[in-house]
C-alpha cells in the first residue's frame, strides 16, 4: 500500500505539472470561435489563477507523506502483535471466520494519517451557523480515537467555513418568523411522497417562485440537493448517450451520471479545447465499436467549483453547445444566489440568457439558509420529471418550514419584501469577496480561483500543515475548513474560507492578520 | 579464409532441399521487409471537410420525449394544510388513509413545539455538511439517542430518507462482490445496489429455499476458487416490512442461514420502525431476535418519526465506516436541527408510552379484518383483493382479475380512489416508476391504517371502498 501511495503521487505530480500549463493556455483558441470571438463573449475580464506548485514544495510534501507512510507501516506493525493498544473497532467473535468486511489496505489511509488530525473536522456547534458560531468543546485524550465534551461552550468563533454566502442562517428576522408561523400550521414532517399524497400548496408555490427567480418556465423542488442529481440525471439520460463532465465534478453528479447507464467522458477542468475535441470525436465517430450516433450528448458543469474556487467558462461552453447540438446541464450548488449583480448565479454574472442553459440546477442549502435542491428549465423538461424523476415517486417530499425559508429568502433577494435588504447582502457579498481575497493576494499568498468567488481556497501543501494550520486557528478563534487527500489532489491540501454576507470588515481583518503570523510560527 | 573454407564445406554437405528452403524463406524475408505496410486505420482517417459534413448532420434526440397530457401522475392532488389525520385533499376534506404517519405524530403539540424551539435556537438550515461545521449536538443528540432505542452501538443520521440505504449499501459492497436481494425490495434499494456495481442475484419473495438454493450454488463456486472467495464479501439485503407487498420477512431463518453460509445481513426497516415489537424495535424485537446477529438496519424516519431524514444503526464496527464513505452522509448538508429535535421528541413519546404501539396494533388487526371484509364476495365478480398481512400498516388492495393492460387496471382503481375522496376518505395509489422497477409490482391502492383513526372511521373506509368497488368495478 505505501509503494502504491508514493507511485501515485509521483503520477499525479507529473499529471498535474502538466494540468497547470493546460490551463494557462485555456481559451486560447477554439477551433469553431475565433479569438475575438471568445473576447467579445465575456462582459468583463475573466480573471483566474492557480498557481503552480514550487518544485520545493513538492519535494518537501511528498518527504511528509513518506515520512507518514513509515510510521503508519510501523504502527500497524505494533498494533498486529498487540504491543501497541488498538483502538480499531473490530468484529464480532461469532463472526471472526466471515470474509472480512474491510480490507486491510482500504483504511490504511484513514487509520494512519486521518486519525491523527481528525480534530480539525466533525466539530460540533451549538448555535446558528452565521458569521460567529459556537463550538462545542471536546478533548481527546488517546489522540483522536475518541472524544469527550467537556460540557463548556466555546463562544464567539468566527465562522469561515459555513457555507452562508447571503447571510441568511439567522434565528431571528422575517424568514425565521415565517418559518415558525409555518410550522404551528403544517408541522415538521410530510408522511408521504410528492406525487401521493404530499404535494403541498406551500411546495407549489414554492415552485413557482423559483421559476420566476431562475427567469425559467417551470421548476422543481426536491427535499435533499445531493439526491437532486443522483436521481434526475438517470431520469434523463440513458443508454446511448454521451456525458460529458468536468473532471471536477461533484460526487453526487459523477454518481447521477454512473447510475443513469450512460457513457461518460471527462474533460480537463475548465479547459474549452478539451471540451471541444470530445464532442468533436463523439459526434464523428459515435458510439464505441458500433459507430452508431450518439441519441443525446450531456454536458455537466458547476458554477463554483468548491474546492477550487473557479467559475465555470459559461459564455464559451454555451457557445460550444449551440454549435455542436449538445444539451448543458449547470449545477449551480454554490453560486445561485453568491454570484451576479442580482444573485441569480453565474448566468446573471456573465449577463447570459438563462434559457439557453438546457436544466439549471441548484440547491438551497448556501445562499438560502434551508435544504434541498431544484431544477428549472422548460415547461416539457419539467413536465417529464414530474413523472419520471426516482425522487418524486419514493422520497418524501420537502419539510414545509424548509420550504417556507426558501420562499420568504428568494423574496427578499428579489427584492419583493419591500426592503433592500437583498440588495444590501448581495453588494456586502461581492464587496467581502473582493477585499478578503485582495488582502490575501496582496500579502504573497497562493490562493486558486476566480477573483469574483466567495470560495477562497489557500494552499497549505504539506500534511502536517493542515492540522496544524486547523487548530492554530481554532485556538485564536477562527474556524476554519482543512481539506486534504483524498478530495483534492495528494499535494494539493487547501484550507478553504468561505466568505460570507454577515462578515463585517473588522472579522475579515482579524482572519486575514491572523494568516501570515501563523504561517510564519508554522514554517 | 578460414571461415570462407567452413562456409564452403558447409554449403557442399548441406542437403539440396535444405538450401533451396532456406533460400525462399530468406527471399520472403525481404519481400516482407521493403512491402509497403497495409495500415488499416488509414482507410478510415476522415477529411475534415468530412468531419464538418458530420457534425452538421448529426441531429439529437430531444432532451425529454413528449409527456401526454392526461398522465395520471402529471397532475398531483394538492394537499392545502397540514397533511395530518384530517387532510384537505383537492379542496375536500377527508379523512387520511394516505400518509405514512403510522403513530399519529405530524400534528402532536410537543414534536411541534420542539420544533419551533429548535428553531428558534438554530434557525432553519445548516449550511454545511456534517465535516464542515454541520454538525449540531442535536445530531449527536438524536443518533445517541436511536442507538440507545435500538440496543446498538452506534447510530449515523442522514438528512434525507431515500439516500440512507441508498448509500450504506455501496459504502461496504464493491464490485466482485455478491449481494443476495429479495425481489420485493424497494426502488431505494435497487439503486444502492445499482450504484455498488456488485454481483446482485435476486431470490423469490420471501421464499428460504429460493434464497438457499442460491446459496448453496455460491458455495460450490466458492470452492472451485477458494482465494477469490476470501475476498468476496457475500450480503443478504431484505426489508422488515415489505413497502410493496406488506409482508414480514421471515428473519428467524435468515439468521440461520447467515451463519450457515457466511453471509451478512441488511435489513431494512422503514415500515416496521415503530409498528412492530412491542417497544417499536421493528422485526428485531417482533421475532425476539438478537439485535447484534444483524450487521446493519436502516430505517427512515419519515413514517412512524413523523421527521425527515433516515438512519442506520448497528455495532460501531460497521457504522463507523459510513462516517467516511457514506456518499449521502459526507457529501450532503446534514439534517436541519429543528426536524432532528422533532425526531427527538417523537422518540421520547414513543419510549414513555409503549401502549400507544400496542394501540396501533390493535387498530391495525381492527383495520385488517375490516378490509379483509371487502374481499369477501357480496355479489359474484367482484373486485379487490387484500394483500399483506395483519401486522402491516399500509395494506395494498389489487384487483382480483387484471383486465390485461396496466393502464386500464390504474384507470379503474383511480375511479375507485376518485370516488372515495368525493365520499371524504382519501386513498391514493401506490406509485411506481413502471420502466425503472425490476420487478413490477400490479397496480394497487394503498390504505395506510393509523393510530388516529378510530373505528368508526376504519368502518366509513370500507363501506366506502365496497361502496366502490360493487358501482364502478363490477366485471
Amino acid at each position: 500500500t505505501g509503494s502504491c501511495f508514493l507511485s501515485r503521487c509521483v503520477l499525479e505530480f507529473l499529471y498535474s505539472s502538466s494540468k497547470r500549463t493546460d490551463l494557462a493556455r485555456c481559451g486560447n483558441g477554439l477551433k469553431s470561435i475565433s479569438r475575438t470571438q471568445i473576447g467579445c463573449l465575456y462582459k468583463k475580464p475573466f480573471v483566474e489563477s492557480f498557481e503552480e506548485t514550487p518544485l520545493w514544495v513538492a519535494v518537501l510534501t511528498y518527504m511528509g507523506y513518506g515520512i507518514l507512510t513509515i510510521f503508519g507501516y510501523l504502527r500497524d506493525f505494533l498494533r498486529h502483535w498487540n504491543i501497541e493498544k488498538c483502538h480499531v473497532a473490530r468484529e464480532r467473535d461469532e463472526q471472526k471466520d466471515f470474509v472480512p468486511l474491510y480490507q486491510d489496505f482500504e483504511n490504511f489511509y484513514t487509520r494512519n494519517l486521518y486519525m491523527r488530525i481528525r480534530d480539525n473536522w466533525n466539530r460540533p456547534i451549538c448555535s446558528v451557523p452565521g458569521a460567529k458560531v459556537d463550538l462545542v468543546e471536546r478533548v481527546t485524550r488517546d489522540y483522536n480515537w475518541t472524544f469527550e465534551h467537556t460540557g463548556k461552550v466555546v463562544k464567539d468563533i468566527i465562522n469561515m467555513g459555513s457555507y452562508n454566502y447571503l447571510g441568511f442562517a439567522e434565528n431571528t428576522g422575517a424568514c425565521a418568523d415565517a418559518a415558525l408561523e409555518v410550522t404551528k400550521m403544517y408541522g415538521a414532517g410530510v408522511g408521504s411522497t410528492r406525487c401521493e399524497m404530499g404535494n403541498l400548496d406551500i411546495h407549489e408555490e414554492m415552485e413557482q417562485l423559483v421559476a420566476r427567480f431562475l427567469g425559467v418556465e417551470s421548476a422543481m423542488a426536491f427535499g435533499m440537493g445531493f439526491a437532486t442529481n443522483s436521481m434526475n440525471i438517470p431520469a434523463l439520460m440513458g443508454k446511448g448517450c454521451l456525458i460529458l463532465s468536468d473532471e471536477l465534478n461533484h460526487t453526487s453528479l459523477v454518481l447521477g451520471a454512473r447510475l443513469s447507464g450512460s457513457t461518460i467522458r471527462v474533460f480537463k477542468h475548465n479547459n474549452m479545447q478539451s471540451l471541444e475535441k470530445l464532442l468533436r470525436d463523439a459526434i464523428v465517430h459515435g458510439q464505441p465499436r458500433t459507430h452508431r450516433p450518439w441519441k443525446k450528448i450531456l454536458i455537466v458543469v458547476e458554477g463554483i467549483y468548491s474546492m477550487e474556487g473557479s467559475i465555470v467558462r459559461l459564455p464559451e461552453v454555451i457557445a460550444l453547445k449551440k454549435r455542436y447540438k449538445a444539451y448543458l446541464y449547470l449545477d449551480e450548488a454554490h453560486s445561485i444566489g453568491a454570484l451576479g449583480p442580482n444573485g441569480r448565479g453565474v448566468v446573471d454574472y456573465f449577463g447570459l440568457d438563462s434559457k439557453d442553459v438546457d436544466i439549471m440546477m441548484g440547491t438551497f442549502t448556501k445562499s438560502f439558509g434551508a435544504a434541498g435542491g431544484y431544477i428549472g428549465g422548460k415547461k416539457e423538461l419539467i413536465d417529464y420529471l414530474r413523472r419520471h424523476s426516482h425522487s418524486a415517486m419514493y422520497a418524501t417530499s420537502m419539510s414545509p418550514p424548509v420550504a417556507q425559508q426558501i420562499i420568504t429568502s428568494m423574496k427578499i433577494i428579489m427584492g419583493e419584501d419591500g426592503t433592500t435588504l437583498g440588495a444590501d447582502r448581495l453588494r456586502q457579498l461581492s464587496q467581502n469577496t473582493t477585499y478578503f481575497r485582495r488582502s490575501l493576494h496582496e500579502m504573497g499568498f497562493i490562493i486558486y480561483g476566480n477573483e469574483d468567488s466567495p470560495v477562497v481556497p489557500l494552499m497549505l501543501y504539506m500534511p502536517a500543515k493542515i492540522g496544524a494550520f486547523g487548530r492554530e486557528m481554532l485556538k485564536r478563534n477562527i474556524g476554519t475548513v482543512v481539506v486534504g487527500f483524498p478530495a483534492t489532489p495528494i499535494i494539493e491540501s487547501r484550507a478553504r474560507f468561505c466568505v460570507s454576507a454577515a462578515h463585517t470588515r473588522e472579522m475579515l481583518d482579524t482572519v486575514s492578520r491572523l494568516i501570515p503570523f501563523l504561517t510564519f510560527s508554522l514554517h | 579464409m578460414f571461415q570462407k573454407e567452413v562456409l564452403f564445406c558447409f554449403f557442399s554437405q548441406a542437403p539440396a532441399y535444405h538450401l533451396i528452403l532456406e533460400g525462399i524463406l530468406i527471399l520472403w524475408i525481404i519481400r516482407l521487409l521493403f512491402s509497403k505496410t497495409y495500415k488499416l486505420h488509414e482507410t478510415y482517417k476522415l477529411t475534415e471537410k468530412e468531419k464538418e459534413d458530420l457534425i452538421e448532420e448529426w441531429q439529437p434526440e430531444a432532451l425529454v420525449p413528449p409527456v401526454s397530457k392526461d398522465y395520471p401522475t402529471l397532475n398531483y392532488d394538492v394537499v392545502t394544510g397540514p397533511p395530518s389525520h384530517k387532510i384537505t385533499i383537492n379542496g375536500k376534506d377527508c379523512i387520511n388513509f394516505a400518509s405514512f404517519n403510522f403513530l399519529g405524530l405530524l400534528d402532536n403539540e410537543r414534536v411541534k413545539q420542539k420544533a419551533l424551539a429548535s428553531l428558534k435556537k438554530y434557525g432553519v438550515g445548516t449550511c454545511g455538511p456534517r465535516g464542515f461545521y454541520g454538525t449540531f449536538d442535536v445530531h449527536l443528540e438524536l443518533e445517541s439517542r436511536l442507538s440507545k432505542f435500538m440496543k446498538t452501538e452506534e447510530a449515523i443520521i442522514y438528512s434525507y430518507g431515500f439516500a440512507t440505504i441508498a448509500s450504506a449499501i455501496p459504502a461496504y459492497s464493491k464490485r466482485g462482490d455478491i449481494i443476495f436481494v429479495d425481489e420485493a425490495a424497494c426502488f431505494a434499494i435497487q439503486k444502492g445496489l445499482q450504484a455498488s456495481r456488485s454481483l446482485i442475484k435476486y431470490f423469490k419473495h420471501n421464499d428460504m429455499e429460493d434464497l438457499e438454493r442460491l446459496l448453496k450454488e455460491q458455495e460450490l463456486e466458492d470452492l472451485k476458487n477458494p482465494r477469490k472467495a476470501r475476498v468476496t464479501r457475500k450480503f443478504i439485503v431484505v426489508e422488515g416490512l415489505y413497502i410493496n407487498t406488506a409482508d414480514i420477512c421471515p428473519l428467524p431463518e435468515l439468521v440461520k442461514l447467515k451463519y450457515k453460509y457466511k453471509v451478512r445481513i441488511f435489513l431494512e426497516e422503514s415500515m416496521s420502525f415503530g409498528v412492530l415489537g412491542d417497544h417499536g424495535r421493528g422485526v428485531t424485537e417482533h421475532f425476539g431476535v438478537n439485535i447484534d446477529d444483524i450487521d446493519l438496519i436502516s430505517a427512515n424516519m419519515e413514517n412512524a418519526l413523523a421527521s425527515i431524514g433516515g438512519f442506520c444503526c448497528g455495532r460501531s464496527f460497521v457504522i463507523d465506516h459510513q462516517r467516511l464513505s457514506g456518499q449521502g452522509y459526507c457529501f450532503s448538508a446534514s439534517l436541519p436541527p429543528m426536524l432532528a429535535a422533532a425526531a427527538i421528541e417523537a422518540l421520547n413519546i414513543m419510549e414513555e408510552d409503549p401502549e400507544e404501539t400496542h394501540r396501533l396494533t390493535f387498530k391495525l388487526y381492527f383495520g385488517f379484518v375490516f378490509l379483509y371484509s371487502v374481499h369477501n364476495k357480496l355479489s359474484f365478480g367482484i373486485c379487490l383483493k387484500l394483500v399483506g398481512v395483519p401486522v402491516a400498516p399500509a395494506l395494498h388492495l389489487e384487483l382480483e382479475r387484471s383486465s390485461g393492460s396496466r393502464e386500464s387496471d390504474m384507470k379503474q382503481l383511480r375511479s375507485v380512489v376518485d370516488y372515495c375522496m368525493e365520499r371524504h376518505v382519501a386513498l391514493t395509489l401506490a406509485r411506481y416508476l413502471e420502466k425503472e422497477e425490476r420487478f413490477l409490482p400490479p397496480p394497487s391502492i394503498r390504505v395506510v391504517v393509523t393510530v388516529e383513526q378510530t373505528e368508526e372511521d376504519i368502518q366509513k373506509a370500507v363501506a366506502c371502498i365496497r361502496e366502490a368497488a360493487s358501482a364502478l368495478l363490477i366485471s
